[in-house]
C-alpha cells in the first residue's frame, strides 16, 4: 500500500507541475525515481516534523500540492500544531502520509503504534481522514487526492494487506461503499474502515454460516463522514457494529456514534469495537495485537454473537 | 535614538488600535515600528490593491502577539481603512488579536502560536526558486519566540537548502514576558548561534531606520546563504512608562486616560 501510494505521488508529479513530494529521513530508496525525475520536487529534509509541516503549509500557499510522508504516529502527534493551525486554519491542499496506521508497528512498542490518528485528525476543522483498506483502493485514493480542495491525512497499512476492494464499487473521497449487502430485511450492521473491513467482511462470512445475515459498510474517508450512506443502512438494522485498529476513545466508532445521535432520537444498539484506552502493553506482530485486543475475524464474529445474545 | 514624525505617527495608530480594542500587546508591538516601516516604506515589494500579486515579496509577522505593529503599517499602506484599526478585537472585527490570513488584506500566514513563521517561509521561498520568482521572504521573530524548537528545525532547514532569498529579522528587545531574556532564556551568543546554523548573520539598531535601511538594502549579506538581521530594539519604545517593562507585554482594560497618557508620552518624546 506504501508503495503504491508514493508511485502514484511520482505519477501526478509527472502530470502535474504542483506536485511536490516531502519525507523526514524515510530511509535511503524512496521514490528514487521521482528523485531523479524531478530533484527540484523532491525533498528529503531531516528529522523535523514541525518544520515539514510548515514548510509543506508555505509551499501550498503557493499553489503547490506538497505530499508529506513519515511514520503516522510523528506525523500527527509531533507536528500536531502545524497541521491545525499551518495546515488546517489556512485550508491548505497539503497531504499527509502516514506510515505504519494502527498497530502495524507493533513489534516496535507504544512510541510507535499510531492509535490516536484518526481522534487528532478528524477533530481538526477543514481536515479530511482517509483510510483505504488496501493497495487497490488506496490507487483510486490518490488520483483523487489531487483535485480535492482540503488537507488529506492518509492512513497506511502493513502493506502486502489482502485486497477486497472492487473497482466496480466505485471511489469518491467522502462516500462509503457497501462491501456486503445482506439479504434480509433485519441484518446486523458492520460498520468499518481501514484493513479492519477485511476482518469483517471474514467474520460476516462466519456469521452467514451460522444464520446470521449482516451488511457490511467500509468507510474510507473517516471525516467528511457519509451520513446519508449510514443512516440509510441503519434503518432496519438489529444492531450496529463498528470496527477500527484505534482507541475507542474518539476515533471512527465515536464519529458513528456522534453522528447517530446527532441525526436519530433513537437507533439500534451499537458496540463498538477496537483498541482499548490505554498504551499497549505487548510487541509481536500487528496479528498479535488485533487478537490481543479483540479484533480477529473470529473474534469480531463472537463479540456480536454476544451483543446479539443480550438483545 | 530619537523618534522622527513618521515613527511617531505609526506609533499613534498603534495607540488607535489599542484604544479600540481596550487591550493588546503594546510592548511588542513599539519595538517592531522601524523595522515594520523600513521594510513596507523601502524594501519590500507589494501592491496594496492586489495582496495577491504573484510576484510580491513576503513578510511575516511570526512574533502574531506584535500584531498592532502590523495593522499600523497595513492601514497606513492603504490595505484596509484607518477606521479598522477602532474596531480591533471587537466581535466582528477583521483584526483580532494575532493577525489572520484570509481575513485581513496583506497578511500572508495567521500567526499567534511562536515558532511557525519560519517554516512557512522556508516553504514560501522554495516555492519561489521552483517558480524562478525573485520573490523574497522576510520573517520577523521575537526573542522570545526564539525559545521553540521549531524555530531551530526551520534554521537549519534554511541553511540546508542555501536560501538567499530568505531572512529573518530578530527583534531583540531583550525582554520576554515575564522578564528578561538574560534570566528567563539567555539567547547569547545570538549572532554565533544563526552563524552555526548556516546563516549570514548581521546586527543593527532597529529603531535606526536608516541603519536597518541600509543593511536591508545589502540582502543577500552572502550568496547562497539565508540571512539573519539581528535587531536591537527597546521593548515598548516610544512610550517611555511602557518601554522595558514586563507590565506592558500584554495589557487588558486599558482605560481612556492610558490612551491619552501614551499620545502625550509620543508627542513628547525625544529620547
Amino acid at each position: 500500500m506504501r508503495k503504491v501510494c508514493l508511485d502514484a505521488v511520482y505519477m501526478l508529479a509527472r502530470r502535474d507541475p504542483r506536485v511536490i513530494f516531502i519525507g523526514s529521513d524515510l530511509g535511503p530508496g524512496v521514490l528514487e525515481g521521482m528523485k531523479k525525475e524531478f530533484p527540484e520536487r523532491y525533498f528529503m529534509e531531516g528529522i523535523s516534523e514541525a518544520n515539514v509541516i510548515g514548510m509543506a503549509a508555505g509551499l501550498a500557499m503557493d499553489g503547490f500540492i506538497p505530499y508529506v510522508n513519515t511514520i503516522a504516529t510523528f506525523i500527527t502527534r509531533r507536528g500536531f500544531e502545524q497541521v491545525a493551525l499551518d495546515i488546517c486554519l489556512h485550508r491548505l491542499p497539503v497531504r499527509l502520509i502516514g506510515n505504519g496506521g494502527g498497530v502495524v508497528y507493533a513489534p516496535l512498542g507504544p512510541t510507535h503504534l499510531a492509535v490516536d490518528d484518526f481522534a487528532l485528525m478528524r477533530v481538526l476543522p477543514n481536515m479530511t481522514v482517509m483510510a483505504v483498506s488496501d493497495a487497490d483502493e488506496m490507487r483510486r485514493l490518490m488520483e483523487r487526492s489531487l483535485d480535492w480542495p482540503d488537507p488529506i491525512y492518509i492512513r497506511l497499512a502493513k502493506g502486502g494487506d489482502e485486497v477486497i476492494s472492487k473497482e466496480d464499487n466505485g471511489f469518491a473521497i467522502g462516500k462509503a461503499i457497501t462491501m456486503r449487502s445482506a439479504s434480509t430485511a433485519n441484518p446486523v450492521l458492520f460498520v468499518t474502515t481501514g484493513v479492519m473491513t477485511t476482518n469483517t467482511l471474514a467474520a460476516a462470512d462466519a456469521l452467514a454460516a451460522k444464520g446470521i445475515d449482516s451488511t457490511v459498510l467500509h468507510f474510507h474517508t473517516i471525516k467528511p463522514l457519509d451520513i446519508a450512506a449510514l443512516l440509510a443502512h441503519v434503518a432496519g438494522a438489529k444492531a450496529i457494529v463498528t470496527v477500527e485498529e484505534h482507541s475507542r476513545v474518539g476515533g471512527f466508532g465515536s464519529a458513528i456514534v456522534e453522528a447517530l445521535t446527532d441525526n436519530l432520537t433513537a437507533f439500534p444498539p451499537v458496540k463498538r469495537l477496537g483498541l482499548p484506552d490505554a498504551f499497549s502493553k505487548h510487541y509481536g506482530t500487528q496479528n498479535d495485537l488485533f487478537e490481543v485486543n479483540g479484533l480477529m475475524p473470529n473474534q469480531i464474529a463472537e463479540a456480536t454473537e454476544r451483543l446479539l445474545n443480550q438483545l | 535614538m530619537p523618534l522622527d514624525e513618521r515613527s511617531i505617527y505609526l506609533r499613534k495608530l498603534v495607540v488607535r488600535g489599542l484604544a479600540g480594542g481596550g487591550r493588546g500587546h503594546l510592548g511588542p508591538a513599539m519595538s517592531l515600528i522601524e523595522i515594520l516601516r523600513v521594510l513596507y516604506d523601502d524594501v519590500l515589494r507589494f501592491k496594496p490593491q492586489n495582496p495577491a500579486w504573484k510576484e510580491r515579496d513576503r513578510c511575516i509577522l511570526s512574533k502574531g502577539h506584535g500584531c498592532l505593529g502590523l495593522y499600523a503599517i497595513l492601514a497606513d499602506k492603504n490595505y484596509f481603512p484607518l477606521e479598522t484599526l477602532d474596531t480591533f478585537c471587537k466581535r466582528d472585527s477583521i483584526l483580532g488579536g494575532h493577525p489572520e490570513a484570509g481575513k485581513i488584506p496583506g497578511v500572508e500566514a495567521s500567526t499567534g502560536s511562536l515558532g511557525h513563521g519560519m517554516s512557512i517561509g522556508i516553504g514560501m521561498a522554495l516555492a519561489a526558486r521552483l517558480e524562478k520568482r525573485d520573490s523574497r521572504v522576510f520573517v520577523i521573530v521575537g526573542d522570545g519566540e526564539i525559545n521553540e524548537g521549531s524555530v531551530w528545525e526551520a534554521a537549519l532547514s534554511a541553511g540546508k537548502h542555501c536560501l538567499d532569498n530568505f531572512t529573518v529579522l530578530v527583534d531583540y528587545n531583550k525582554i520576554q514576558a515575564s522578564g528578561p531574556t538574560k534570566e528567563i532564556q539567555d539567547l547569547e551568543p545570538l549572532l554565533d548561534k544563526w552563524r552555526s546554523f548556516g546563516f549570514a548573520t548581521t546586527e543593527v539598531g532597529g529603531h535606526d531606520a536608516s541603519a536597518l535601511r541600509g543593511t536591508l538594502a545589502s540582502l543577500p549579506l552572502v550568496a547562497r546563504k539565508p540571512n539573519a538581521v539581528i535587531c536591537h530594539t527597546t521593548k515598548g519604545k516610544g512610550i517611555p512608562f511602557a518601554e522595558n517593562n514586563p507590565d506592558w507585554h500584554h495589557k487588558a482594560k486599558i482605560g481612556p486616560n492610558e490612551v491619552a497618557n501614551m499620545v502625550i508620552a509620543l508627542d513628547n518624546y525625544h529620547a
